[in-house]
């Protein structure tokens, strides 16, 4: 044996690889190097390996949220309730947006409105802090780093799926009767599930470098709000503008996937009232479809180049 | 040259036979870029001419964590890293794990390392049951594994011992139950490194036994195993190798008897 004192002895390769250096044994082992980020595909097919753990801790977020609540998970409803009073009272009934909307549609279409911008912020919101709000588990454990906010984005779904329950109450009451467009929810929905991780994506990734955005992040929301015609018909406000700003408006992923499912839920005030401009372009849905995919792979190869500096600092 | 070896293994003595390595250290400096040191990154006032004058980095202070270590782990070791606070040896577990980036020099690791520390918490608001069942997925188990396992992993925590805490959030959890879980849920996976971090000296003295035959099971299962600790007692008992840090540079390497003696001692070589 070789006497103890040697201090690097045990350090050393041996044998047949005695007189190797680190890198040299390192190679010949075929160890790699810590903390590389995985190529895209096999990137993919770890997050596809974690889907249960994207839905699980969605589903377990989701429950999480209201535990310290005394009315629970009931918040889960009366929160979208309390948004639409508070929005159909202040611009239907104070501003008078309502005007030349047929019977009680305007509340129905104000809902619609309302839930569709607040999936697409809250996304925005939540991915901006997917990553730093869960450093505790981003350094305790490794698993792809987009599961969490993908897994976000699924929780935002989940919440829109239960006001969607308060939504049909609500255009049913309006006087808005089921009918086959209805069905064009489903994939209206899908598309703005994809834009919505892939907006995430592109958050979390910016989020978890400079947490400064999070203040920012409330007054461009409130300002793409404003500009996507929640409220009122943005259409009838700016058809005298010029026509390449109204291009621009047409293309903006908030109206575009409003106006799909304004369409589909209540496709009354499309048809038959002109008075306040609401058509359906038959573009929309290729504008629907190019932002959803547009955006998912973007934000998924953004978000994938900086994998390995997650958590890290 | 690896097959010749193999034939040659029962010829040659046991100290010259090639061992396969795990973790391979080469080198490696880390610095930490700490941002906002220094002159008041508070006042509105300096961060507005921080702006202004764009001058970048400043009020940005670096901390030269580690200087130059190099050393290479191997199948089945259990290495003790020691060393005064400060002195580097979380910054180097998180290293090897991947957290953090090297500033020069490689670590070559087999597999993914994964990293056990005390500060690593769950999600707190989560039941101790939903955070056994996350970690596990989160881990890459199935439904099928985590529920085949999960009964092992609660009862290897020894949470429930004292009435159903498992079905409380973790928040209520004292420090003690929840470094706990923590590590019966990433024992429950075999890893190829796994890196310990001060874990086994926030349980209980039964839970401190049940952890060390579990490290050793690990370790049994071709596995390395990184422990650092400031309980010498532990290392002793877990380790047969021991790594001494001091400021970021090594100092010793060799048998943990020698070197947690010297390093008592206060005997620098």
């Amino acid at each position: 044996m070789s006497t103890v004192s040697e201090p690097v002895s045990l350090s050393a390769p041996r044998g047949a690889d005695a007189g190797l250096t680190p890198k040299q044994l390192a190679d010949k082992y075929g160890l790699s190097v810590s903390g590389a980020r995985p190529g895209l595909f096999a990137y993919t097919k770890q997050l596809w390996a974690r889907r249960h753990f994207i839905w699980a801790f969605a589903t377990a977020r989701l429950v999480a949220q209201y535990t310290d609540a005394k009315l629970g998970q009931l918040w889960q409803v009366v929160t979208p309730l309390l948004n639409c009073g508070v929005f159909y009272l202040v611009f239907g009934v104070i501003l008078a947006s309502k005007q030349g909307f047929p019977g009680h549609t305007y509340i129905s279409w104000l809902c619609i409105g309302v839930f569709v911008f607040q999936f697409t912020q809250n996304a925005v919101q939540s991915g901006t802090r997917a990553i730093s709000d869960n450093l505790g588990l981003i350094r305790a454990l490794h698993f792809p780093r987009a599961s969490l906010p993908i897994a976000f984005t699924v929780i935002q779904l989940q919440q829109l799926l239960i006001s969607m329950v308060v939504l049909v109450v609500t255009v049913l009451a309006g006087g808005i009767k089921p009918g086959k467009t209805w069905l064009l929810v489903i994939p209206a929905l899908l598309l703005q599930t994809l834009f919505n991780t892939g907006i995430s994506l592109i958050f979390a990734r910016i989020g978890s470098k400079t947490s400064d955005i999070s203040q920012l992040i409330p007054f461009v929301m409130r300002a793409w709000m404003f500009l996507s015609g929640v409220m009122f018909s943005i259409q009838d406000k700016i058809q005298t503008w010029p026509h390449s700003i109204q291009t621009i408006m047409a293309l903006n992923p908030a109206s575009v996937y409003m106006d799909l499912l304004r369409h589909a839920f209540a496709p009354i005030i499309y048809n038959k009232h002109q008075a306040v401009h609401q058509t359906l372009p038959p573009h929309q849905w290729t504008y629907g479809i190019g932002w959803a995919i547009g955006m998912f792979v973007i934000g998924y190869v953004f978000f994938w180049k900086a994998e390995e500096e997650y958590g890290r600092g | 040259m690896a097959d010749t070896d193999l034939i040659k293994r029962d010829a040659v003595p046991a100290v010259s036979v090639a061992r396969e390595p795990t973790v391979v250290v080469d080198d490696v400096h880390i610095v930490y870029r700490v941002h906002g040191a220094g002159s008041g990154k508070g006042s509105a006032t300096s961060a507005m001419s921080r702006i202004l004058s764009r001058k970048r980095g400043a009020g940005v202070r670096e901390v030269h964590a580690v200087k130059g270590i190099s050393f290479t782990a191997y199948k089945g070791e259990a290495i003790g890293l020691i060393g005064s606070n400060g002195s580097g040896k979380s910054t180097m577990l998180a290293a090897i794990a991947g957290l953090l980036p090297t500033e020069k020099g490689g670590i070559y690791t087999n597999g993914q390392p994964s990293l056990l520390g005390v500060n690593a918490a769950l999600m707190n608001e989560l039941t101790g049951e939903r955070n056994v069942i996350l970690g596990c997925l989160a881990m890459g188990m199935t439904p099928a594994q985590v529920k085949e396992r999960y009964q092992e992993i609660v009862d290897f925590s020894g949470i429930n011992d004292k009435g159903d805490f498992i079905s409380l959030p973790m928040r209520t959890y004292s420090s003690g139950m929840g470094a706990r879980l923590r590590f019966s849920i990433a024992a429950a996976k075999t890893h190829d490194v796994l890196l310990i971090d001060e874990a086994l000296a926030t349980g209980d003295q039964a839970f401190q036994q049940r952890s060390k035959r579990r490290i050793d099971e690990l370790r049994g299962s071709a596995g390395t195993v990184f422990l650092v600790s400031h309980d010498n007692n532990s290392i002793r008992e877990v380790c047969e190798r021991t790594i001494w840090i001091e400021a970021g540079e090594l100092v010793m390497d060799g048998p943990t008897d020698e070197v947690v003696g010297r390093y008592e001692r206060g005997e620098r070589p």
